[in-house]
């Protein structure tokens, strides 16, 4: 059993895709007026692998998702994909790497003034040229692979929380993504729902070759879905390995963190609260 | 927000407020150019075409917009005629002139009072309901969505709405004139007793073309006016119910000062405009 580690930052000139990566993080910071959230993050996503994102809330793990298809620009550092800078492009050259992406939200975030059918075919018709009865097929396809046929013509009010992350799943593996980023995919699901949405996480990844990245404080689902485990606390990157690796890892917020325990300054300040 | 800024310079020593003035200074120039390139970014892609999915929303937005604020148009432009007539027939009736009260009530309705209204009125109606849905979307991730998903945001959402508001604001302005001469007349000529001949004919007389498209074109660009603001105030609405309903509010007040702004701007442009084409008239003012 190999012992944990971190990551060792990278040479900000180094190409990007040398060890197989899709996505680079080279030292990117961002701060959110005096708050900051990225502090020198140095980060590899192998290609057709899942990457799971673990840390405490608000340490800045969906900050980092939304860096890779620039809805973020970082204050300082490099993000390549496919071994090409990306966070300096615009919102015209951007369009080109989005497409190659697709992005399950927290809330799933489906457009609620249209039908599940005109939320899946969104990206499609936005996207490509593919004609109407095409872009009927592909949506039916999409519904199937996360067993919600026959959900067309709901809206999204109409759809419990659970069918609501499906479907935006649906629409996110639409056009066929080279890596889909999941935030917080299993977060405010029944155990069953979120196991549901593992298996989806696995399906896509095992049927459709998808890179993933997840982020997630579920460890149940990170434990599951994960080839490649990273810690994201106080803005660095404090471990990077396999589920193995993580259980074994001898840092003390690493293990309070996967066992789910308070530290002890938090519980004194909270019995003298 | 003033209290705010006075309380705190109140608060502070003269350094302190100094600062404090200067970068509020600063945020009101930021804010004015940001409204600028989002107000810009949307005209531009109107003129470069704005797509037939676009022009598709627009019909929807049309109807929402449109078809569903005439009937509190009318009422309003309905009442306001007839209060008009109510004010003013006395006065005129003192001078002996109370059948030229039509050209007073046609010209005041079609030049001022009707365009002015009615884009207050769909500032509330129209703008109000254009922020807490694009507010809503902000706050729900819904803008991101699209923008990951490689769609333009200002292309899908804020050329449809802007050009709903730019060509439904005439159409409407023209429902509020209708009816605000027709309170007028009913109330000059069915209470007050004025001859309905030369109520109409003095009306007739009253108001030319010019006149009339003085109105129209107001209203033109309070539409723009309506549009940009509601759209750009939606999407840099705050987090939360809070954020939208406070993007709400500083919709429609930012859209009356600008109306009022622009309705002054427009007035002294026309006047100099008819004033240079027809020297010998009298000024529009």
């Amino acid at each position: 059993m190999n012992a944990p580690r971190t990551v060792a930052p990278l040479p900000a000139d180094a190409p990007a895709d040398c060890n197989g990566a899709i996505i680079r993080f080279v030292d990117v910071y961002k701060r959110f007026g005096p708050l900051p959230v990225l502090q020198g993050v140095n980060l590899d996503i192998p290609a057709d692998q899942t990457t799971v994102v673990i840390g405490p809330s608000g340490v800045g793990k969906s900050v980092l998702l939304k860096h890779i298809v620039g809805l973020l620009r970082p204050d300082a550092g490099e993000i390549f994909f496919h071994g090409r800078r990306i966070d300096h492009l615009g919102e015209r050259a951007l369009e080109a790497i989005r497409k190659r992406i697709g992005f399950l939200f927290q809330l799933g975030a489906l457009f609620d003034s249209m039908t599940v059918f005109d939320n899946v075919a969104f990206p499609l018709r936005e996207q490509s040229d593919k004609s109407e009865e095409e872009i009927r097929r592909v949506v039916r396809e999409s519904l199937a692979v996360i067993g919600l046929s026959g959900t067309e013509l709901k809206m999204p009010a109409d759809l419990s929380g659970g069918q609501r992350k499906r479907i935006a799943l649906a629409r996110a593996i639409a056009m066929h993504p080279e890596v889909v980023l999941y935030d917080e995919p299993t977060t405010g699901l029944d155990p069953i729902r979120a196991d549901i949405i593992n298996e989806l996480i696995l399906k896509l990844k095992r049927d459709l070759k998808v890179t993933g990245i997840v982020v997630t404080h579920d460890m149940t689902s990170a434990l599951k879905v994960a080839d490649q485990i990273v810690m994201l606390l106080d803005g660095k990157i404090v471990f990077r390995g396999t589920a193995q690796q993580l259980r074994c890892c001898p840092e003390e917020r690493v293990q309070r963190f996967i066992q789910g325990r308070a530290s002890p300054e938090e519980l004194r300040a909270l019995h003298q609260n | 927000m003033a209290e705010e800024w006075s309380a705190r310079i109140e608060r502070s020593s003269p350094v302190t407020a100094l600062a404090a003035l200067g970068a509020w200074a600063v945020g009101v120039i930021q804010a004015v150019g940001d409204f600028g390139s989002f107000s810009f970014n949307a005209l531009y892609k109107i003129f470069r075409g704005p797509g037939t999915r676009a022009l598709r929303e627009m019909i929807a937005q049309m109807y929402e917009m449109g078809t569903r604020s005439i009937p509190v148009v009318l009422i309003t432009g309905g009442f306001i005629g007839a209060v008009l007539a109510i004010e003013t027939y006395p006065q005129f009736q003192q001078i002996g002139v109370a059948d030229r009260l039509g050209a007073v009530i046609v010209v005041s309705v079609v030049k001022q009072i009707g365009p002015i209204l009615t884009a207050i009125m769909l500032s509330g109606r129209v703008g109000g309901a254009i922020t807490a849905e694009l507010g809503t979307m902000r706050v729900t991730e819904q803008i991101d969505a699209m923008r990951a998903m490689a769609a333009d945001p200002i292309r899908t959402l804020v050329v449809p709405r802007v050009l709903a508001c730019v060509l439904m604001t005439p159409v409407l302005t023209m429902y509020s004139d209708a009816l605000g001469i027709l309170g007028g007349w009913a109330i000059a000529v069915g209470v007050d007793g004025v001859r309905n001949y030369p109520f109409w004919h003095y009306a007739a007389v009253g108001t030319d073309m010019y006149t009339i498209n003085v109105g129209l074109i107001k209203s033109f660009f309070f539409g723009i006016v309506i549009g940009c603001i509601a759209c750009y105030k939606g999407f840099r609405c705050g987090s939360g119910a809070h954020g939208v309903g406070r993007a709400c509010t500083e919709s429609f007040v930012t859209s009356f000062g600008l109306i009022l702004l622009v309705n002054f701007v427009l007035a002294v442009a026309l006047n100099n405009i008819f004033v240079l084409l027809w020297p010998n008239q009298p000024g529009l003012l």
